[in-house]
């Protein structure tokens, strides 16, 4: 416990897609007390029936690696990789973002839109429906950027990595 | 039999013959009939009927632990399950091989809050090392083999089967069990790494004041693992302290063996550890009963850690030079390594090392004051262990000032010999785990060392040792208070005894023959003796009730929140050594 630096990592986890393995996850972080930042899952592979969990987590380094060595100790966990230590890694997020309005508010949120990359992909006289995707910071900003302009609801599914390079998890 | 398929219940009970399973410890109920029937149809696995499915679970600990054997369970749904639940925690803080089968109601009802369901998947998750829901009878033997095997290998553990009742029923082909068990995901390391272990053995042959500290992952590890140890502790000539998950793991009658360490160890193991150079911990997790107060534990040692389970590595210490492995195998690799190198000690240095400790063991902490009319607790296991002495016995305990009391006056030259509840503390753990034992070994003398309150928490097995005849002896260190909570009342709430009192306790006696077993009291320390010697003569359960000084502590005690210098050694040093606010707010 010497060292109390809080640090970030992005920990990416392969399990067998059976009944509860969310479950034993998400209950070994809240019976242990680490913190969950974010968490994705879906499945990878249908044929092994493999899901992949992608989790961002903070702690002490000591912390950190009793995460990694609590989550190895799942059974039906078959590898814990923890990108942010392994090197670089690509980290995406994507965002549905809902803004009402009209007039001069409605045609300045098109216009960050494009700025921004974000597709529409709903559209009501009266609404847009925006998708974006990116780092969590770009997402952080275009939502600030639309809050003005008439933001009315978000969804978020929090962030998926893979690390860089050739090798796979 | 229908096409040459098989029950749900039939595959079940083949699968547990296969696995080796002699005995299970359960209790019927409505979902799990089916194997109840099952069970009637045939002889080669027996039941043992308990009285609580709490019992059922520390039983099967019991027989676990004094056999190296998995323990089986056998529970109905909803309250049967959710009994097991404290029992399953015991097994998995201690590291005990269990499969708990819980009956669940049929699969199609599974969510309707159907009469007696729980959702005991949910339940147990995070009281397990793993646990399965049985939604199709096709997967029912895969899954129990993969059950046994997870609760046996790598750090063993509580499993939980839970099958619905039409499962049960559902029909299946049955195929014998495949030569080799391996799982897809699940593969725990037994090999320590071949640089780690040299680099181990070589820092501990460089070492001045070096000390072994081992745990119940020695015993877990198998026989051969205490066999190891011990012959690689004598080679190098190294003292060694036990864990109270690992006593009888190195002859405790050696002169090697520095007793117990922890809170209310010896103050020559506590006093070792504090200035040893060189820690080798094998099997043991760091506990917080073991290091006190972690920034002052051990500050001038090397730490060298063998442990099967990688997440107890720098849990709560860090250490220099971790091994993941089998304590068995990883013993092997270092003496190898040892005897290759052609390592000694220094002589010299350990000499110096022994001189110390010697003179630690001078101070012989574990004195008490004797008096002529009063039974001391420690004086009636004093007794009892030498009326026990080179006895095939087993020693099981309760929770409390009696636990660490036996464990520091009973003495265990052997493994599996000794069952208590160490991680959980589950007080009502040893009268259903010494009826375990008793189920093992019927013919060797089995005693559960207990408190009169603890004892009162699983009373109702008394039923069950009365009908298997299982000759148990419950041996009650009565001294009308939960000892413990009052010491503790006594050392940090200025002696104001809320609810630790036991009043209105029955009649041991009355209540033991009631239950067709026979009671006993000695109120003198003159009569200790003959209610061990009778105790032992009677081939019916015993409950000996010991009159012992109320007002008595438990020390050595090392503080909650102090280093393993700041030992209290007995009542004079408690006033004045006063416990932090800190240390206060610990358990």
């Amino acid at each position: 416990m010497s060292d109390k630096s809080i640090e970030r990592h992005v920990i990416a986890v392969l399990v067998d897609n059976e009944a509860g393995v969310l479950a034993r996850v998400i209950g070994l972080f809240s019976g242990r007390g680490y913190n969950i930042e974010s968490l994705t899952v879906a499945e990878v592979d249908a044929q092994k029936s493999l899901s992949r969990i992608t989790i961002v987590t903070s702690g002490t380094p000591q912390i950190v690696e009793q995460i990694k060595a609590q989550l190895n100790r799942l059974v039906p966990v078959h590898r814990v990789s923890d990108l942010t230590e392994e090197g670089a890694h690509v980290a995406r997020e994507l965002a549905l973002v809902k803004v009402r309005g009209s007039g001069e508010k409605r045609v300045e949120s098109l216009r960050i839109a494009d700025i921004f990359r974000a597709g529409v992909v709903d559209s009501t006289a009266r609404s847009f429906v925006f998708e974006i995707t990116g780092s969590t910071e770009k997402i952080d900003a275009f939502v600030r950027l639309m809050e003005p302009l008439g933001l009315v609801d978000i969804s978020r599914t929090g962030i998926v990595a893979i690390a860089r390079g050739e090798k796979p998890i | 039999m229908a096409n040459g398929k098989l029950t749900g219940s039939e595959i079940l009970l083949k699968v547990l013959t296969e696995e080796g399973t002699e005995v299970v410890f359960g209790y019927p109920g409505g979902a799990v009939l089916p194997i109840y029937d099952a069970l009637f149809k045939q002889k080669a696995v027996r039941h043992v009927l308990v009285r609580q499915e709490g019992g059922a679970v520390h039983a099967a600990e019991g027989y676990a632990r004094s056999t190296g054997k998995v323990g089986v369970v056998l529970v109905t749904s909803g309250p049967g399950a959710t009994n097991a639940v404290t029992g399953l925690t015991d097994a998995l803080m201690d590291s005990i091989p269990i499969v708990c089968l819980t009956g669940q109601v049929p699969t199609h009802l599974i969510g309707n809050d159907a009469f007696q369901e729980a959702d005991t998947t949910g339940i147990t998750r995070p009281c397990t090392k793993h646990n399965y829901l049985v939604k199709d009878v096709n997967d029912l033997a895969r899954v129990l083999r993969e059950a046994f095997y997870v609760a046996r290998s790598g750090r063993p553990g509580p499993v939980v089967i839970d099958l619905p009742k039409d499962v049960l029923q559902g029909l299946a082909a049955y195929a014998p069990a495949p030569k080799k068990q391996e799982h897809k995901s699940y593969n725990p390391q037994m090999r320590g790494d071949t640089d780690a272990v040299n680099r181990a053995v070589d820092l501990l042959a460089t070492a001045k004041r070096p000390i072994f500290y081992t745990g119940g992952g020695v015993i877990n590890s198998g026989p051969r693992a205490s066999k190891l140890l011990t012959e690689f502790v004598r080679k190098t000539g190294v003292p060694i302290t036990n864990t109270l998950m690992g006593l009888g793991a190195y002859p405790a009658s050696d002169r090697q063996f520095v007793g117990m360490l922890g809170m209310h160890g010896t103050y020559e193991a506590n006093l070792a550890m504090y200035n040893c150079d060189v820690m080798v911990c094998v099997g043991a997790r760091f506990d917080d009963r073991v290091t006190g107060k972690i920034a002052e534990f051990a500050p001038k040692s090397k730490k060298i850690h063998i442990d099967i389970d990688p997440s107890s590595i720098n849990k709560n210490v860090l250490v220099d030079i971790p091994i993941v492995g089998d304590c068995a195998t990883v013993l092997a690799q270092m003496m190898k390594r040892w005897d290759e190198k052609k390592y000694k000690t220094d002589a010299k240095a350990l000499a110096k090392w022994w001189k110390d400790i010697d003179g630690w063991r001078g101070r012989n902490c574990l004195a008490y004051e004797k008096t002529g009319k009063i039974i001391k607790p420690q004086y009636a296991l004093e007794r009892l262990q030498a009326l026990t002495e080179g006895k095939d016995v087993y020693f099981t305990t309760e929770v409390g000032q009696h636990q660490m009391w036996a464990a520091q006056f009973l003495k265990f030259n052997k493994p599996n010999r000794w069952l208590t509840s160490g991680g959980l503390g589950t007080m009502g753990y040893g009268l259903p785990a010494a009826i375990g034992v008793q189920v093992a070994h019927p013919k060797s003398l089995v005693v559960d060392v207990a408190g009169e309150a603890s004892i009162l928490m699983n009373i109702q097995e008394l039923s069950t040792a009365a009908q298997y005849r299982l000759p148990v002896k419950i041996f009650i260190l009565n001294n009308q208070y939960m000892g413990m909570v009052r010491q503790w009342q006594e050392l940090l709430h200025g002696g104001r005894y809320s609810e630790s009192y036991m009043a209105s306790l029955p009649d041991f006696v009355k209540l033991a023959d009631s239950f067709q077993g026979v009671g006993l009291i000695a109120e003198k320390p003159s009569e200790v003796d003959d209610v061990i010697r009778e105790m032992m003569k009677i081939d019916r359960f015993v409950i000996a009730d010991i009159r012992v000084d109320q007002s008595e502590n438990c020390f050595p005690m090392i503080p909650s929140g102090a280093a393993h210098y700041e030992m209290l050694l007995g009542p004079a040093d408690k006033a004045a050594k006063p416990i932090s606010e800190e240390g206060m707010v610990l358990v």
